[in-house]
């Protein structure tokens, strides 16, 4: 089993056997030759059957990708007609008296070099443009046909660097995924490949002499990863991967852009989860309601010192921006019981899950949860953001969340930097939580209930300990019913309550929680039209 | 001979595509057609060379014209480059 980590230009799974494919590496041989007149005739025949074929690439790559990117040829065909290009290549030919395809490689060489010095993504990655026309010249030359895909099945193409026209001009429908070892997100390969919806990596550091055509393996552009030979239990993860993406691009295609609202038009929410900045993509390509829970412990987690106000307001203002005027849900710190940061200087306890951390932390070291308070509401103005607090067991906790929180307001206020009023909720997981939600409802926006918590807290069972397995029951009347009362209490006060934790997304659930008269549901983003599926399969 | 300065206000500066319809629109003309930049400059039918300055967003190009139809010529470019970059 080999394995290779790289750059991912397209997110997706994919598995089949390895296609190596190699440049033809046309190892242009210097010939002399006598007739120079009768040498530039042949290179001025070679050219126009080379632009022919750029026409014809021009016109395909119309139809399967579009103009925007099939512009890419029309650039090459102008660039073939560049007259320093042509006039290098004749004065090559003729002051050396050497053959044509020489010429070409040479010349080529020089100009691609000049491209890939300058100080210009852009134009560095136009130096592979340079050099595929020049390929294409010689190949003409050479009297060899275009690269042609003839492979029967489809398969994964590895390669150190791919041109524009190698990959327009394979099947489509015979290929899987792309890795190459050179590349940037800039290059039109990686372009097309984002056309294409083909899973690719780029700057994968493989070393191609160790990898044979026909070799089996999996890219996975969500760990941005390659494996050859991979293990049966990796192929059948992948399978299943693979599996549900098919299924999640049909829904996709039928469900995009439809409400959430069952055949009686009871409406619900869908807003999905995440945990970086980055997985806002996938909110938005899964046509999620708005973010219901950004855990904001990213920032904290994977570091060495706590993060600064600017660091934690540029990535909350970021996704606000992102998810323009949808909701965006932003759960304070919830660092403790699992998660631990070396930093924090917590110190070891017996029972973690029941110890110190999430608001606890916060409410006892104030100047950490002042940061992450101001650059939150200085996010405020860049779009619907709200602010929600995990782990409240009591009144008193929020009402000195609500001091700590006026502090910052007037601290903001005196230095004249602006803010808007977000709406605060916090997260029902504890049973107290649940027990006080009639107090707790007139204090605060929305509540969003964290079930896995709430069910550890409740059933007094580890989820992590695998002894008690059968034990856990996740759909426990105990918790169905505290859901039920969390959700009427927040009613009674005229608030939103929805769900945050795993059972949300638990499909065998969803009728329930709509009867039960949740507002919302946040998921994770993969399975927001699945649940828009069966809500609107309801009566 | 005339010339004109122009400042590039498109994001991606003089880059492939509008590049290659320059010259074209360049072509059209017999005088010559110098763009300018600082110490470097390339002749407007040579679409790598106009590549090769590296002209980006902001940057403000000279561009000269000299020959029988320069008149005509100015008009052209100016129109071009304004509609273009």
């Amino acid at each position: 089993m080999l394995k290779y980590s790289g750059k991912s230009v397209y997110k997706g799974v994919a598995m089949g056997k390895v296609l190596v494919f190699n440049k033809e590496e046309d190892v242009v041989k210097r010939e002399k030759i006598e007739d120079t007149d009768a040498e530039i005739a042949r290179l001025a025949d070679a050219i126009v059957k080379s632009q022919k074929q750029l026409q014809d690439l021009y016109e395909k790559a119309v139809k399967e990708v579009g103009e925007a990117s099939a512009a890419i040829f029309e650039v090459h065909q102008m660039m073939m007609e560049d007259e320093d290009y042509i006039e290098a290549i004749h004065n090559m030919i003729r002051s050396e008296s050497i053959n044509a395809e020489f010429a070409v490689a040479t010349t080529g060489d020089n100009f691609s070099e000049m491209f890939a010095a300058m100080d210009d993504d852009y134009m560095k990655a136009r130096s592979a443009d340079v050099k595929d026309i020049s390929n294409r010249i010689v190949r003409n030359l050479l009297g060899k046909e275009a690269d042609d895909n003839n492979q029967s099945e489809p398969v994964i193409i590895v390669a150190d660097d791919l041109s524009p026209s190698e990959t327009v001009q394979m099947d489509k429908d015979k290929i899987l995924a792309f890795a190459t070892v050179h590349g940037s997100t800039n290059s039109h390969t990686a372009i097309l490949a984002r056309m294409m919806n083909i899973p690719a990596l780029i700057g994968v550091p493989m070393n191609l002499s160790e990898i044979q055509s026909g070799m089996v393996a999996i890219v996975d552009g969500v760990k941005a990863e390659i494996t050859f030979d991979p293990s049966s239990e990796e192929c059948l993860s992948a399978m299943n991967r693979i599996k549900e993406q098919e299924v999640q691009a049909k829904l996709l295609e039928t469900l995009k852009g439809k409400d959430n609202v069952t055949k009686s038009g009871r409406h619900i929410n869908l807003y999905a989860n995440i945990g970086s900045v980055s997985d806002v993509g996938y909110v938005l390509e899964n046509d999620a309601g708005g973010v219901g829970l950004f855990r904001s412990e990213f920032l904290y987690l994977g570091r060495e010192d706590f993060p600064t106000e600017e660091e934690q307001f540029q990535a909350y203002k970021q996704v606000a921006q992102t998810m323009a005027e949808k909701k965006v849900i932003i759960r304070t710190l919830d660092i403790g019981a699992d998660k631990q940061v070396d930093y924090f200087e917590m110190g070891k306890e017996e029972n973690p899950a029941m110890g110190y951390r999430a608001i606890r932390i916060c409410l006892k070291q104030k100047d950490i949860f002042k940061t992450q308070l101001r650059a939150l509401l200085r996010a405020t103005i860049y779009g619907n953001i709200s602010i929600m607090y995990p782990m409240i067991t009591s009144v008193s906790e929020v009402e000195q969340i609500y001091e700590i929180v006026d502090e910052v307001k007037n601290e903001l206020q005196s230095a004249g930097v602006a803010y808007k009023e977000p709406e605060q909720g916090i997260m029902i997981e504890t049973p107290a939580a649940v027990m006080v939600s009639d107090e707790l409802a007139k204090m605060v926006d929305f509540f969003s209930i964290g079930t896995n918590d709430l069910t550890q807290y409740t059933l007094a069972i580890d989820r992590q300990n695998e002894k008690l397995c059968d034990f856990y029951d996740s759909h426990h009347p105990a918790i169905l019913k505290m859901i039920q009362m969390v959700v009427d209490n927040a009613h009674k006060e005229g608030k939103w309550a929805g769900i945050c934790g795993e059972l949300g997304a638990d499909t065998e659930l969803t009728e329930t929680f709509v009867e039960m008269g949740l507002d919302e549901l946040s998921v994770a983003p993969s399975m927001i039209l699945k649940l828009r599926q069966i809500i609107r399969e309801m009566d | 001979m005339k010339n004109f300065d122009y400042t590039i206000t498109d994001e991606v500066g003089i880059h492939a595509r509008p590049a290659g319809l320059l010259v074209k629109e360049a072509k059209k003309y017999e005088s010559k057609i110098v763009v300018k930049m600082g110490e470097k400059a390339a002749e407007a039918t040579k679409l790598m060379a106009l590549m090769g300055m590296g002209v980006k967003k902001g940057d403000t190009v000279t561009v000269e014209v000299d020959g029988a139809d320069e008149d005509a010529a100015v008009d052209g470019i100016k129109a071009f480059l304004e509609s273009n970059f």
